[in-house]
């Protein structure tokens, strides 16, 4: 593997929360422009796999290394959106830029006005996150993330919250995204999302990476019995 | 709408209507109804008599004070003494220019709204405190040094509480966050702070201020004793205005503070930009509540011998000339109190409905 190109990598990593053990032995090597989804039952440690990534939370043992400013040049997409219900819109955006980047007003509102024309929401940029809908509000999030320009953008479940007719605006967004060249790690349970997207797909079950694959293979041809039975119950039909 | 047609129809019938149904709907209802009734049938109109009907409102001294009811010449008498306490007379200007300069830029900031430059309110607020002590103080510019045990009435308990406030403020921000500070011995210094002023009565903190502590201070050292009895005040009340703040600040989910880390936001811009403007938001009722507590508190300082507004209303009522009006005075102080401190009450609500208008709970999918 060309370790040179590589952007995040893991090894060895583990975590623990008290006698708990979150994540257990991680390797993964990520390259720069990769599209990598990560999916798994519930309390796997999906979620905190990625957050390790820009650093809100941290490990026991092991090395991580992110070749991109941390957490600058990391976005990241949340369930809850957390977009700041005290500022516009606009100000969401802009505050980072602003106060972290060191850009003037007039240039933060540019480069805001700029993703926010990108995620199709530019004309409720004087609005309050409250005035708007869930897909929208996360639109509005994955546009502050991106006004930062960052290297890797980190997705924790973006669609997990949203009402089912939100989704696809949400998908459409980050779909455009991956057109871009930038690197995404995705946890996510939307295997449309994952087939058309990914370069790889990761199952990770009890904090363990159980089986590592190219999209084709993952559904058609998943070698893992609990991969094989996960896949089983969330693809029903 | 039917019962606006019907009161326009006949008022009678429905204004009947109204009160059976509001008033003597059961029961216990009649009975509360008349009880209330009975009760301000008795006791309103000997109030009334006392405050206005047998009262004397004209006159010079206290002999013209013949009726039964209230002498408010005896407040009228008094009044520059109220406002101005022992303020040497012929420097009484200088207190009303210090408030006209206040009056003056909320005039403006009413007037012109958004139009008023931050600059401009920046430089005002910072330098404020400098106009307003050489103003008060003076020693500068000519102007006569005026001791602040020349200080009292109303002007003293406006001044004790302006400056408990502007100060008690940031100091209660800062030790709410230190409270939740990762560090433990800024968390533990912090938490022993507030437990320390919160445990310990006002009363004993002021009388420690003036009476204790210039036994402890070195020789010839002497720290005023109003500026003793501000700082005291100034941390008594942050240490329970930090409480208020805590409050606040745990009312703000954390995936707030995710999102500003995970932009790279550092802890001051978090905190400045995003968590503070929200908690302050979230605990405006608690914040006002406290400082309507400490604006009270202020009459407290009589007892290490500042003359404050109610302190003075008192001194006046022992002026052998004016003996018997204590009342009066106390009902006047009372009303001032009351209105100061519903002035408060009042802006803390329009504080509050202009932030709501802005953030609405958050409509998020569970």
């Amino acid at each position: 593997m060309n370790t040179s190109n590589n952007i995040i990598t893991f090894d060895q990593v583990n975590k623990w929360y008290g006698d708990l053990h979150v994540l257990k032995d991680i390797d993964l090597s990520i390259s720069k422009g990769e599209k990598w989804v990560i999916c798994g039952p519930s309390g796997s440690g999906k979620s905190t796999l990625i957050r390790c990534i820009n650093k809100l939370e941290t490990y026991q043992s092991g090395q991580l290394q992110v070749n991109a400013k941390v957490p600058q040049q990391v976005g990241m997409l949340f369930q809850q959106f957390n977009l700041f219900p005290h500022l516009s819109v606009l100000e969401n955006c802009t505050l980072a830029p602003m106060r972290v980047n060191g850009r003037n007003q007039q240039s933060a509102i540019d480069i805001a006005m700029h993703y926010l024309t990108r995620v199709n929401i530019a004309e409720k940029a004087h609005q309050y996150p409250h005035q708007l809908s869930g897909g929208q509000q996360q639109r509005v999030a994955l546009a502050r993330a991106l006004a930062m320009e960052p290297e890797i953008m980190l997705f924790d479940e973006p669609t997990s919250a949203l009402d089912p007719e939100m989704i696809k605006e949400v998908l459409d967004a980050m779909m455009e995204l991956a057109d871009s060249g930038i690197t995404m790690v995705c946890v996510t349970h939307e295997m449309g999302f994952a087939r058309q997207v990914a370069d790889h797909v990761i199952f990770m079950d009890q904090g363990s990476i159980i089986e590592t694959a190219q999209p084709i293979d993952f559904f058609d041809n998943p070698q893992h019995p609990r991969t094989q039975k996960f896949l089983k119950q969330i693809l029903p039909y | 709408m039917s019962t606006a047609v019907n009161r326009a129809i006949n008022p009678i019938k429905s204004s009947f209507h109204w009160a059976h149904r509001n008033l003597f709907r059961s029961p216990i209802d009649s009975v509360i109804t008349l009880t209330l009734c009975a009760f301000i049938t008795w006791f309103i109109p000997p109030l009334f008599d006392w405050f206005i009907l047998q009262a004397t409102f004209t006159g010079e001294g206290n002999e013209q004070c013949v009726n039964d009811g209230a002498c408010w010449i005896f407040v009228r008498e008094f009044l520059p003494q109220f406002i101005f306490g022992f303020y040497p007379e012929e420097s009484r200007w200088r207190l009303v220019t210090a408030v006209i300069i206040v009056i003056a830029f909320i005039g403006i900031r009413i007037v012109f709204k958004k139009k008023v430059h931050k600059f401009f309110t920046l430089t005002l607020i910072v330098s404020y405190p400098i106009i307003a002590f050489i103003l008060l103080y003076g020693g500068v510019f000519g102007l006569a040094v005026i001791e602040t045990h020349q200080w009292g009435g109303l002007f003293l308990t406006l001044v004790i509480a302006t400056v408990g406030i502007a100060g008690a403020f940031p100091l209660g921000v800062a030790l709410a966050l230190g409270r939740q500070s990762n560090l433990p011995v800024i968390r533990a210094f912090c938490r022993l702070f507030i437990e320390l002023w919160r445990g310990v009565p006002l009363i004993t903190v002021l009388f420690m201020a003036s009476v204790m502590l210039p036994l402890f201070l070195p020789q010839g050292l002497d720290i005023d004793k109003l500026l003793r009895v501000l700082i005291c005040i100034m941390l008594f009340a942050s240490a329970y205005l930090a409480e208020v703040i805590r409050g606040g600040l745990q009312s703000i989910p954390s995936g707030q503070q995710e999102a500003a880390t995970a932009l790279g936001l550092n802890y001051w811009h978090t905190m400045r930009y995003v968590v503070l403007p929200q908690a302050l938001q979230n605990v405006i009722p608690g914040i006002v509540n406290t400082f309507i507590g400490l604006f009270k508190d202020t009459t407290l300082v009589l007892i290490v011998g500042l003359f404050d507004f109610l302190g003075i209303v008192q001194a006046a009522a022992t002026n052998p000339q004016w003996l018997g009006h204590a009342i009066e005075g106390y009902i006047f102080a009372a009303f001032i109190f009351w209105c100061f401190c519903f002035s408060m009450s009042r802006f803390s609500l329009r504080l509050e409905q202009r932030s709501h208008l802005k953030e609405k709970p958050m409509t998020q999918p569970s």
